[in-house]
């Protein structure tokens, strides 16, 4: 079967006054219909990575690749006309926290209704339809009352649930989530993730899901790129993160403090220069 | 008893922040406050010090009453505090070493060139750091700075509101050591708010687990590992700490 995503040999490079930064070197994977982590600390081009694929890198930028293809389309050819038409359609985006990635001046409801208006030609009252029956499927209690909610009046595990809703209302095949629960508290967190989970599933969508947490990701999604300094450093199938190899992995599984372990003091990562090489 | 609260409310308009919430913390324990957003953990901290106007309730620490917003100079010397955001909590236009001379300036405190050279050295970063200004800085290093600024007038108690969570994991890990390092070499007691279990069972001994502005349970941290608790709330927030689970497929 054919890969939904391509990326070969990608790199997103920032010039700067004090020399060209290199953010993602020369980074490889293939993405079928499957929920594939992005993990990494700060710095590391993991968000670059989403970016990039999204054609959402900011000047000065600059994106390279041998190959960057979405379900047959060729990405580094895009223009900004079948840019617009894929974003938000075919594939979509949800980012950390939605006090910043909602518009603070547009109700919920016609956030969500402006995005199906966009990519299909439907009547008012039909996107309303739809837009109440994806918030009720992220489940929210009340959609009217939400839907014509604006998102300061909404919790952050409410925008987060509008964001989703926005970006899965045209049924995309592709979701990048870039560290869709960090700003939420955890008990809301797991139920964000319970309906992500659901939806990607139910829908079929490919998932790539970037995040900071080794572990959330490992109970999250089936395959694992572990990234450091703009490179893969590892790949891990969920199941084997035991099994991990690479110093930097089993470092970054160490270090986090744990409910009744007792380790003091805690290991500590040893930066490696070769890691980076 | 080095900090005793007892029925203390806070109250922001008509919001209710805390609701007479007692805590009492021994001398030399690290204890833990932990809790969703809202729940009132960070406010509890800021009454401490003296940041969040009290409406009723009292503070007491090392047998002093505390009222209002108003702290004495021993005070202001024994319980010093360090902030979740390093990046914030820095004066941006200072240097390292402008920054650790100011407490001792307000607090009268001689010896300034030995005292910052020690403090940076305690907090594992060497003079090469002491001319340098926040931006040339690190989140871990800047988060450093700060412990050291808590450190140099020599406190008894530390308020830590969230040190490590602006901080990668390898350096949460490299920054919850320098504190467990630092409180047994000068014996120090911490209140520790934190929203991550892990953290606040690594670092304390004892912990409240607060909700909507009330402790919903108080216990020993090793109770909480072994599952020993008696809220349901508390076994919620264990469970969502473990990660996500998959409900079993339909069908």
């Amino acid at each position: 079967m054919k890969p939904l995503l391509t990326v070969s040999n990608l790199s997103v490079t920032y010039p700067t006054r004090t020399g060209v930064v290199e953010a993602v070197r020369g980074l490889s994977f293939e993405l079928g219909r499957e929920r594939l982590g992005i993990v990494g600390e700060s710095g590391s081009g993991k968000s670059q990575t989403g970016r990039a694929i999204m054609g959402l890198t900011p000047p000065p930028g600059i994106v390279r690749a041998d190959a960057l293809s979405f379900s047959g389309v060729d990405l580094l050819a895009a223009t900004p006309s079948t840019w617009r038409d894929m974003r938000g359609s075919r594939m979509a985006m949800i980012l950390q926290d939605p006090k910043f990635s909602l518009n603070p001046v547009m109700t919920i409801g016609r956030q969500i209704t402006e995005t199906l208006r966009q990519h299909e030609t439907i009547s008012k009252g039909e996107a309303r339809r739809r837009a109440l029956e994806m918030l009720k499927a992220v489940q929210i209690e009340d959609p009217e009352r939400v839907f014509a909610l604006y998102p300061h009046e909404v919790s952050g595990g409410m925008g987060q649930r509008a964001m989703i809703a926005m970006m899965l209302v045209c049924g995309p095949e592709l979701l990048i989530a870039d560290e869709p629960t960090s700003a939420l508290d955890v008990t809301v967190q797991l139920e964000v993730l319970g309906i992500l989970d659901r939806l990607v599933r139910d829908k079929g969508m490919g998932l790539i899901f970037i995040s900071h947490d080794l572990r959330l990701v490992s109970s999250f999604c089936d395959r694992v790129l572990v990234m450091y300094a703009g490179r893969i450093v590892e790949e891990l199938a969920t199941a084997d993160l035991a099994g991990a190899k690479h110093p930097y992995t089993r470092g970054l599984l160490d270090c986090t403090p744990k409910i009744g372990e007792s380790r003091h003091p805690l290991p500590v990562l040893e930066r490696q220069k070769e890691w980076a090489a | 008893m080095t900090i005793r609260i007892e029925n203390l409310s806070v109250t922001f308009d008509d919001f209710q922040a805390l609701k007479s919430v007692s805590v009492t913390v021994g001398k030399g324990e690290s204890f833990g406050l932990v809790g969703e957003s809202g729940s009132g953990k960070s406010t509890l901290l800021r009454a401490v010090a003296g940041l969040a106007t009290v409406s009723a309730g009292t503070i007491e620490v090392n047998g002093e009453a505390l009222s209002g917003s108003r702290r004495s100079r021993a005070f202001r010397r024994a319980v010093q505090m360090v902030f979740q955001d390093p990046y914030a909590s820095l004066h941006p236009r200072q240097t390292v070493d402008r920054q650790l001379l100011e407490p001792l300036a307000i607090h009268g405190i001689g010896d300034g060139e030995r005292r910052i050279l020690k403090a940076l050295d305690e907090v594992g970063l060497g003079s090469s750091f002491r001319f340098r200004y926040p931006h040339q800085l690190s989140g871990g290093q800047r988060q450093r700075v700060a412990i050291a600024r808590a450190l140099i007038v020599e406190p008894e108690i530390l308020l830590l509101d969230e040190p490590t969570s602006a901080l990668d994991a390898s350096v949460q890990a490299e920054v919850l050591n320098l504190l467990e390092e630092v409180r047994g070499r000068h014996g120090l007691t911490y209140v520790m708010v934190s929203h991550d279990l892990g953290v606040v069972t690594h670092m304390c001994g004892r912990l409240a687990v607060m909700k909507s502005g009330e402790v919903v349970e108080t216990l020993a941290a090793t109770d909480l590992a072994g599952g020993r608790m008696v809220s349901d709330y508390t076994r919620r927030l264990m469970v969502a700490s473990k990660g996500f689970t998959r409900e079993t497929e339909p069908g």
